[in-house]
């Protein structure tokens, strides 16, 4: 199911790495991956006054779909439970921030915590009769839930708390800081918090519950057999994987300001797993690269269908976004994370 | 030193006043220059409801005619106009990008009930003029709330209402069949018709049923309500969705009094693909000129628009009345923004929108005229019914009008 090149080695998952004591030019490679993040942060902390407003909005959409990217990595990547799901789970979270900021007047800070919760149980409930399923079941399980999702919420009978097919308009207040513009404390906020959970991530894959999640993947039936409750933590990986796709759902309802049942088809499930397996599936910091691809290629998509000149186009910019993604997987099969591993490995001595 | 100082503060106050000067004369909002205005717009040229897509490009003609005349007061139109697809989220990115990205001077005939009501608040709040939205919906003639928006076509709560009392007047005992869409457009229509009814309503009206825009077909809603029993039906549906209505009555023996909502009467994208023998006697109201009624055969005005679309818009379709309603909106914008003058601030284009004065646009029926006023934000409240017997569209009656202040 997951590439041979793309396993994680177990040892790196926590206990001293001798790969560690690798350099390239003369710097080890822990201090490149510092030179690398702080690099990444300075050009995130100084990107929103640097470029147009809209393009801020746009940067802080990649963010929040990498944290859903990134939730459904911790699921595919690390533990090999397949989701088509996930557009659900977003939704649950969008629906959740938008109802609890609407009807009960919740500041949004806050909302991100009961959409994480709901999706958390969710995600929980969802996980343990798919325990049953493998692979391609479960990969049907989860499709199925990914297309009830936008009927259920467009049920005239739940119209009066989800708005239908209409949707909902959600109301965000203005920055608090008089030198940040909307967009720009906005982006800062998705960007705390991304930075937040991206650092939970890596604490919980690379401690002793990283590696039982990953020893299940690789080999449940050893890892049962070394007395791993594989039950246990398969759900509450996909609860894990709910929780982080469920804040991205509301950290999406605050920042966009509209939900409605249209923005959480099957294509958003599928748009998750492009942008995963395009960033590298066991890869934390790919689900950001994967969060900007599926961003930005529909848009470049767009673009190059529109220089044709015809308005109706459409049909075209979508062969043009499979031409894009076709390239993407034949250049780095292993997503952007593995072909950053396979590039160190080829230059660290 | 003090001579340098002198000549800076003369050079600085004659600046001052020079400024003031040109500024009283010209003043600019977003997206106007001394070369363009820029005007954006949504419009669903793919998705279930393409059929009225046309309209887009027949507004993206118009513009190209006036910019090849010398555009307006001596400005290009640079019209920008994206494809939504009919989805609300869709509509509120683009608008988004519309007004942030490329930064238009206003919105114009943004298309779609569900699609505009997305981008409703936004639009106000960020205090864009959102000018003759296609839509027919009450919602738009709100100034009290929502100052930025303006309909255009004549509402569609009038129009219920005009079938309501048709009913009323000519068959008292029918019993009404409805199919609505599930959404402010489909629900405006419904409530049109059932205050029309007044007490009536709820006697006469004996079954409803709704379908969603993204539903494949509505053959299972048609068959239930045949099995109600009623023998008039009220179709509230865009053309797509019309056509499988009108096709599956027929083909199940259901030949009610059929009255079908404007937005979806027309020849070429409703009844062609139902089938001309099934959509005999269906009944619905119009206000534009239709291009297939023989009556306009020799008329300057429909022989001006066929010779626009010749040059301007050959693909188009001669027959649909989407393309004559494109053109006659247009010419509504082109009036208000000719009014503005230099004045093209974003408050001044919506004092001139709102008002309009008796305007007489081509291509609307004899007797309809455009107006507003600082109350009045619904541009045209005249219709007239049609049949369609044979191959046409045939008007009677009088014009019916609601013209409020």
């Amino acid at each position: 199911m997951v590439a041979e090149a793309d396993r994680l080695p177990l040892a790196a998952a926590g206990s001293p790495n001798p790969r560690d004591r690798l350099a390239i030019a003369g710097i080890r490679l822990p201090v490149w991956r510092g030179i690398w993040f702080g690099l990444g942060l300075a050009a995130a902390l100084a990107l929103p006054f640097a470029v147009q407003s809209f393009t801020v909005f746009q940067m802080t959409q990649a963010l929040i779909y990498a944290i859903a990217i990134l939730g459904l990595n911790l699921l595919t990547g690390f533990n090999g439970q397949f989701s088509l799901g996930h557009s659900a789970f977003y939704a649950i979270g969008a629906y959740t921030a938008a109802i609890l900021m609407n009807n009960w007047e919740v500041p949004y800070y806050w909302t991100l915590i009961p959409a994480g919760l709901i999706c958390l149980v969710a995600g929980f409930l969802f996980g343990l009769p798919a325990l049953r399923l493998e692979g391609l079941y479960l990969a049907l399980a989860t499709f199925a839930l990914a297309t009830a999702t936008p009927q259920l919420l467009k049920y005239s009978h739940f119209e009066a708390f989800t708005g239908g097919v209409q949707g909902l308009d959600v109301f965000k207040p203005d920055s608090p800081v008089a030198w940040l513009s909307n967009d720009q404390w906005y982006y800062f906020f998705t960007l705390g918090v991304l930075l937040v959970l991206f650092l939970c991530a890596w604490n919980l894959v690379r401690g002793r519950t990283g590696r039982a999640i990953i020893a299940i993947r690789d080999n449940p039936i050893a890892a049962r057999a070394m007395g791993i409750n594989t039950a246990l933590y398969k759900s509450l990986t996909f609860g894990v994987s709910a929780l982080y796709t469920g804040i991205a759902g509301a950290l999406g309802a605050i920042v966009v300001e509209f939900v409605a049942p249209d923005s959480f088809t099957f294509i958003l499930a599928v748009t998750f797993l492009v942008g995963g397996v395009v960033g590298g599936v066991t890869s934390i910091p790919g689900a950001i690269f994967g969060g900007f691809f599926v961003l930005l290629i529909p848009n470049l998509s767009e673009w190059v269908a529109g220089m044709t000149g015809r308005t109706d186009a459409k049909g075209l910019s979508w062969a043009v976004y499979g031409l894009f993604l076709i390239l993407a997987v034949y250049i780095m099969p292993s997503g952007a994370a593995g072909f950053v591993r396979w590039l160190t490995a080829k230059l660290a001595r | 030193m003090k001579l340098i100082q002198h000549a800076a503060g003369v050079l600085a106050a004659f600046t001052l006043v020079a400024g003031t000067a040109a500024a009283a004369e010209k003043m600019y909002g977003p997206g106007v220059s001394d070369t363009e205005i820029k005007i954006g717009n949504t419009n669903p040229y793919s998705g279930p409801a393409s059929s009225y897509g046309t309209i887009g490009k027949a507004l993206t003609a118009y513009w190209n005619m006036v910019n090849a005349a010398g555009g307006i007061n001596g400005r290009k139109i640079e019209f920008i106009s994206l494809d939504d697809g009919y989805s609300p989220p869709k509509t509120k990115e683009q608008v988004r990008k519309l007004v942030e990205s490329d930064e238009v001077f206003a919105l114009f005939q943004t298309l779609g009930t569900p699609t505009n009501s997305a981008v409703h608040q936004y639009v106000n709040k960020k205090e864009v003029p959102h000018l003759f939205v296609a839509t027919g919906a009450t919602k738009w003639g709100d100034p009290q709330s929502f100052p930025w928006t303006m309909g255009w076509q004549p509402n569609y709560q009038t129009e219920g209402r005009i079938y309501a009392n048709y009913l009323l007047k000519n068959k008292p005992d029918a019993k009404v069949a409805i199919l609505y869409q599930n959404d402010d457009y489909g629900k405006d229509y419904v409530k049109g018709f059932k205050d029309g009814l007044g007490d009536k309503a709820a006697s006469m009206i004996i079954a409803e049923e709704s379908y969603e825009v993204t539903d494949p077909t509505v053959d299972s809603q048609i068959v239930n309500l045949k099995a109600s029993g009623a023998d008039t039906f009220y179709n509230v549906t865009i053309p797509k969705f019309a056509a499988q209505a009108i096709r599956k009555a027929y083909d199940i023996g259901w030949r009610p009094l059929h009255l079908l909502n404007s937005v979806s009467a027309s020849i070429k994208s409703t009844l062609e693909p139902a089938g001309l023998e099934k959509s005999q006697g269906i009944i619905t109201t119009v206000y534009l000129k239709d291009p297939s009624d023989p009556a306009w055969k020799d008329d300057p005005e429909y022989k001006e628009w066929l010779a626009f679309m010749d040059k301007w818009y050959p693909e188009g379709d001669k027959s649909n009345p989407f393309n004559v309603y494109g053109y006659a909106v247009s010419q509504t914008l082109r009036h208000v923004l000719e009014k503005c003058g230099d004045d093209l601030t974003r408050e001044n284009l919506m004092k001139q929108a709102a008002s309009i004065q008796g305007l007489k646009v081509k291509m609307l029926l004899p007797g309809i005229t455009v107006n507003t006023s600082a109350n009045d934000f619904y541009p045209i409240e005249a219709m007239q019914m049609q049949k369609f017997e044979g191959q046409e569209w045939i008007r009677f009656g009088e014009i019916i009008s609601a013209e409020s202040s």
